[in-house]
């Protein structure tokens, strides 16, 4: 166990979530991989549909039917998460591994108090008086920036605005001292300046209680200022990883560059946006073969087969591209 | 709060003013009580003076401002048939419909919610389907047949219950005569109970689960989950205090249907309630009596509501800081 904790908080070995509908079988999550360092930030990039959301939810055991887990493993700090019984897990939950979602709107139960949303979270792990769970409540309020915890305590979610009850709703993951969040676009329906607040609580929580953050987002620039390192996410696959710096400044797959390219800040005022011809592939019954193909300026008949993950450019970037833009040195 | 009250009240009255109006014209235009009232062999004279003991010689308006005059002090006239006043021989019935009503609405509740719950929570389940089928027969078969098969297979067939009429009962707080606290009493309302119930029953069992099944969806559920909360915890508090706000409505307006449409119930078992009182006294054109148990229903129709909206500010935190600032 001691060497245990000196490893990676988190390993995902060959992941796979799929949906059985009755259109047919929707790998939303199909073959993905990574580690993470305690304390590292992460970001897991990609549009919608790209199975990000589906990899956060997997995470925590949260994948509602038809969907299910059906292959893979999720080691955290060594144990396997999928081989652990529901109540075991259930206590993994929420203690060891946090959740924030995107919708702080819909994230508190509107008919019930901060405190007892609050307090029940402690209680379902901790075995503390009411009275010690209420103090470290307010304590991790005061944490997130809310001012006069003790009233707020006392109301309601309508009472609070949508910056507000995103700050509670990551005062309530950071309640157990968890040693992953995973953030599922906590930032995306927030005012531009509320986003930036919540960024910068985020990252300083983080960094000052060593919890490690999957932040799972469509947002390059949000990306670029908090991850240490970044995944972008292809229709249920990873299909380039490294560090922020090298994936973002020298990406070696096609649709990493797309992504970037589509970004408003880099082009100069009044040039036309370039954006990836196509649409995202449907994920029902979806072809082998690289799923970007269709939309690729590069594809070929080798794209024809899955690539694999191989190492290119900087130390720890890997990309799964017959064809990448940069190659090993 | 008292604004409130007050608004109500106010709004209840000219609710009462207008029902009582309808059902004077009402009953005005079906026919003369007396043709039914009086002994056919009677001669003119005798008939005459039967009218105008009744008051039936005068005018309809002035019938009805007779009839406003007495309501304001409580007197609501008397009966045609029984020549005693009518709202007594409501009230003296009355405790036997709500007992009925109220044993009803508690076999609903108590069975629907968690069948609903239940089948909101595993819809495709064997059970959750089941419980679905068996909540379309409660809606779909008439409440007289439902009645006349529980008397065959309960009281004929297994000679279990007691088929018709009341049992004896015994005063509630010295006041209220009810008749659930002896054993025979309680044998003889459960038939009547269950049949009642039936409706109501299968609808609590769809709403349940139409609201579990919205509920679970819903951001704040996964959310109590992601927190490692219980199952029991998640359901019994976060879904089911959700879910009560719609649930409770229904409840409210439904118990008061319950009391105004126990009629049919009460005639298949011989159950001694308003219900009977009304359709003997429309078959006799007994005007007072029918105007008499509308103006109560009307009145308790406006009581359960205002119990509704109360209750609805205690579970609704959203509806209660509303109301404080209007």
């Amino acid at each position: 166990m001691a060497l245990a904790r000196s490893g990676p908080v988190l390993v995902v070995e060959g992941l796979r979530t799929h949906f059985f509908t009755r259109a047919g079988v929707v790998k939303a999550v199909d073959d993905v991989s990574f580690t993470l360092a305690r304390g590292e930030v992460m970001g897991l990039v990609g549009e919608s549909g790209s199975g990000k959301s589906v990899t956060g939810y997997s995470l925590m055991g949260l994948v509602d039917p038809p969907g299910r887990i059906v292959a893979g493993r999720i080691v955290l700090d060594g144990t396997d998460l999928r081989a652990l019984p529901p109540a075991a897990m259930r206590h993994i939950r929420g203690n060891r591994v946090a959740m924030i979602f995107q919708d702080p709107m819909m994230t508190l139960n509107p008919v019930l108090r901060i405190d007892t949303q609050m307090i029940e979270a402690i209680l379902a792990h901790d075995d503390v008086s009411p009275a010690a769970a209420r103090a470290r409540a307010r304590e991790a309020l005061v944490k997130v920036g809310i001012a006069s915890p003790d009233e707020r305590l006392a109301a309601y979610p309508h009472q609070f605005s949508g910056g507000m009850r995103q700050r509670v709703a990551i005062a309530i993951a950071l309640l157990n001292r968890p040693d992953l969040i995973v953030a599922d676009e906590p930032t995306t329906a927030l005012d531009v300046t509320i986003q930036g607040q919540i960024l910068y609580e985020m990252q300083k929580v983080a960094r000052e209680s060593g919890t490690a953050l999957i932040w799972i987002t469509h947002d390059l620039s949000v990306v670029a200022g908090l991850a240490d390192r970044v995944c972008v996410m292809y229709a249920g696959r990873i299909v380039e990883e490294g560090t922020c710096e090298d994936v973002l400044g020298r990406p070696a797959h096609p649709y990493t560059q797309g992504l970037l390219d589509s970004v408003p800040a880099n082009h100069r005022p009044g040039e036309r946006l370039r954006q990836i011809p196509g649409m995202t592939p449907s994920l029902v019954d979806l072809p082998p073969g690289c799923a970007f193909r269709e939309r690729c300026t590069y594809a070929d008949e080798a794209c024809l087969a899955t690539p694999a993950m191989r190492p290119a450019g900087g130390p720890g970037q890997a990309v799964r591209c017959a064809h990448p833009l940069i190659s090993l040195f | 709060m008292l604004v409130f009250i007050v608004r109500r009240s106010m709004q209840s009255v000219v609710v009462l003013i207008a029902m009582s109006l309808i059902v004077f014209v009402g009953v005005y235009a079906i026919g003369n009580p007396i043709d039914i009232l009086i002994n056919p062999q009677a001669d003119q004279l005798e008939r005459e003076r039967a009218i105008a003991a009744l008051g039936l010689d005068k005018p309809l308006w002035e019938q009805y401002s007779t009839f406003l005059k007495g309501a304001v002090t409580g007197d609501l006239g008397r009966s045609f048939v029984h020549a005693t006043p009518a709202l007594p021989l409501i009230l003296e019935r009355m405790p036997a419909t709500l007992e009925l009503a109220f044993a009803a609405m508690l076999i609903a509740v108590t069975i629907g919610l968690p069948l609903g719950l239940w089948a909101g929570l595993r819809p495709h389940g064997f059970a959750g389907r089941t419980i679905m089928a068996g909540s379309i027969l409660g809606f779909s078969l008439p409440t007289f047949w439902v009645g006349l098969m529980l008397i065959m297979v309960f009281s004929v067939m297994l000679g279990w219950l007691p088929s018709n009429g009341r049992g004896p009962t015994t005063l509630l707080f010295g006041l209220v005569p009810v008749s659930f606290l002896s054993l025979d009493g309680l044998a003889h309302l459960v038939l009547p109970a269950v049949n009642l119930a039936l409706f109501k029953l299968a609808l609590l069992v769809r709403l349940t689960r139409a609201g579990t099944r919205e509920t679970l969806l819903t951001d704040y559920v996964k959310f109590a989950r992601a927190k490692g909360l219980a199952d029991s915890r998640v359901i019994g508090v976060h879904v089911l205090r959700n879910i009560m706000i719609p649930i409770v409505t229904v409840i409210g307006l439904e118990f008061g249907s319950v009391i105004a449409f126990a009629i049919v119930t009460e005639s298949v078992f011989a159950w001694p309630g308003m219900g009977k009182l009304l359709i003997d006294s429309i078959n006799l054109l007994d005007r007072p009596v029918i105007v008499s148990y509308l103006l109560v229903i009307v009145v308790l129709f406006i009581l359960i509501n205002l119990v509704v909206d109360i209750v609805y500010s205690a579970l609704d935190p959203r509806v209660r800081i509303a109301d404080a600032r209007g």
